[in-house]
């Protein structure tokens, strides 16, 4: 019989159901993309450059990948701070912030195959940059830049008033205190945003498809001169990401291993993510420790 | 030495300018999709109700042809129906994972789905597209029916995209409910189910809608995952086990075969307009949902 008590205890049981599934949900995508991906990862898969036979690695992928992620990076976490140290701090209640806050919430809203398409005419066509790693970062540099404010605004707002207060109150300007107290105390903050941030940036391929493009030329890996065409660090040519790779592997694959490629490819995907959510943890905890001296 | 007050102001003006970056860089991107946009009715002469309500697609025919053909209904209606549908999928598990995590087990509960939520977001969405490919795509084709590629395979793969956006922004606003309703409805003697479904949700309610419509804004937009598993055949969503398109599949793989200039090209950013207002109306959604209560 149905008491309002059966119903409750029926209900609780439910919520553990969905809570399981759920768990065992992600269990079963994660086992089965490192099951089906280890077992083709090698030395040789990690190193050598794609093929049209059987047997061609995901070596420049994997590079260029690493590539955009540093250059984004180090556009999108001083911007972003730019952004979040102004909101957080200068920033009154007037027309321009709200302004502010409309272009960040639209711009993290943009789907990013709006953006992909975005860069392709601003930096590949208009500004005749072509399918190159600099239009590859700029289009990750328009998605990431308001994840990035956000994650600079929470941190840096989610520092204690006191702090701020005893600085000002010991005769540090505004800007003083904000460098060298309030950034300092927001760092396990910035730190763990920035590295999961990293993580989306790294599986990011819909935005690139179209900037940075799917192709990779030969490189040259002993050619560190970033101004010839075969480097590996010229800013102009194009860049295939790890994430581009397993798209393109299945939309247009022509090596007959494609299924094993792609298997593989999401596996170090994946490894990576799991890396930089891992980290990102840790990190936090362990800056946090460290500044309460425990 | 530098002067601390100019110091001061550098800092501030130099902060303002990268918040002025962004909203130059929102601007450019409204301007230059409008502008490319709006080129198909103005510069090309197509009607804006044959793009929008008609279903014949095939920008390329000529004139004499009686072309092009524009109707970009198949791509729009395909996007509602499949983000319609992985919202269908989705929503109980989303906000049962929700109420699981700040009513039934907020201890042990809360820590274990916590990581399992950002692992979710943590994975790819291209790595989505490839397990619907190799696993969800043949099952269906094999255990139901069909080509497997098809509407179903494209909602199920969304839905599991967007049930982490559900379940955290769900959770944020059940934690967000004062624990004084709880414990009155609980001191009435209320059971803790019927308090949670009778007081908690509604309280929760603003915020549960939120999610609702940030998932649906992550559902329109996401293009590689689903146009990996949808089948990308120009019709109608009648079908559950058919192949069909959506605005960002169509995006995706045509973007590349035409050329700038062409009615085919600029129907495409046409359709990315669209997205664009899709994704204004969702943002002005949010904002009267949550008018009166503080919200970033």
């Amino acid at each position: 019989m149905i008491t309002p008590r059966n119903s409750d205890r029926i209900a609780a049981v439910i919520f553990y159901l969905i809570a399981f599934l759920v768990s065992a949900l992600l269990a079963a995508l994660i086992g089965y993309i490192l099951w089906q991906g280890l077992r083709v990862i090698n030395w040789h898969f990690l190193i050598s450059p794609p093929s049209f036979e059987a047997g061609g690695g995901i070596g420049p992928e994997i590079f260029n990948s690493l590539m955009l992620l540093v250059l984004t990076m180090i556009l999108t976490v001083p911007l972003g701070l730019g952004v979040g140290i102004y909101l957080s701090e200068f920033a009154g209640d007037n027309q321009v912030t709200r302004m502010i806050r409309i272009c960040i919430e639209t711009l993290a809203s943009l789907p990013s195959i709006v953006i992909g398409i975005f860069g392709l005419l601003l930096f590949v066509t208009i500004l005749k940059w072509g399918f190159s790693i600099l239009s590859g970062v700029m289009a990750l540099t328009v998605l990431n830049l308001p994840v990035m404010s956000r994650i600079a605004e929470d941190a840096i707002g989610n520092v204690h008033k006191d702090l701020r207060e005893a600085s000002l109150a010991l005769g540090a300007t505004q800007w003083q205190t904000i460098v060298n107290v309030v950034l300092v105390a927001a760092i396990p903050g910035l730190v763990t945003g920035i590295i999961l941030s990293s993580g989306r940036v790294f599986g990011e391929a819909a935005a690139l498809l179209y900037t940075a493009g799917v192709t990779t030329p030969a490189l040259q890996f002993h050619n560190l001169n970033p101004f010839s065409s075969n480097s590996p660090f010229y800013l102009f040519r194009p860049a295939e990401t790890l994430a581009v790779h397993i798209w393109k592997v299945n939309s247009e694959g022509v090596a007959p291993d494609s299924r094993q490629i792609a298997d593989g490819a999401s596996a170090i995907l994946i490894i990576m993510v799991l890396l930089f959510n891992v980290t990102s943890r840790w990190l936090g905890r362990l800056i946090y420790a460290k500044k309460t001296g425990q | 030495m530098v002067n601390v007050n100019i110091s001061n102001r550098i800092g501030k003006y130099t902060t303002f300018l990268c918040a002025v970056l962004i909203i130059t860089i929102t601007i450019a991107i409204i301007a230059l999709i409008a502008f490319k946009g709006l080129s198909t009715f103005t510069r090309d002469g197509v009607s804006l109700r044959s793009f929008l309500f008609t279903t014949n697609w095939n920008p390329d025919a000529t004139a004499s042809e009686g072309g092009p053909f524009v109707g970009a209904l198949p791509f729009i209606a395909g996007s509602v129906a499949v983000s319609l549908l992985a919202l269908l999928f989705s929503a109980p598990f989303g906000i049962g994972i929700a109420i699981f995590m700040s009513e039934i087990s907020a201890g042990w509960g809360r820590r274990i789905m916590q990581p399992v939520i950002e692992l979710f977001v943590g994975i790819p969405s291209v790595v989505y597209g490839w397990i619907g490919l190799s696993v969800l795509v043949p099952f269906i084709r094999n255990h139901i029916g069909g080509m497997g590629f098809s509407l179903l395979a494209g909602s199920i793969v969304l839905a599991i995209m967007i049930f982490p956006t559900l379940a955290s922004v769900s959770t944020d606003s059940f934690n967000a409910n004062p624990a004084d309703i709880r414990e009155a409805s609980l001191a009435l003697g209320v059971t803790h189910w019927q308090t949670i479904f009778m007081v908690m949700f509604p309280a929760a309610m603003p915020g549960v809608l939120t999610a609702i419509v940030l998932a649906l804004a992550r559902a329109f937009g996401e293009a590689l995952a689903v146009q990996m598993v949808i089948g990308n055949a120009i019709r109608l969503p009648t079908a559950l086990l058919s192949p069909m398109h959506t605005m960002t599949s169509i995006i995706t793989m045509e973007m590349s075969n035409t050329v700038m200039g062409t009615v085919s090209n600029d129907v495409l950013w046409s359709i990315a307009f669209i997205l664009l207002l899709i994704s204004f109306t969702f943002i002005m959604l949010i904002r009267t949902i949550n008018r009166g209560r503080a919200v970033r």
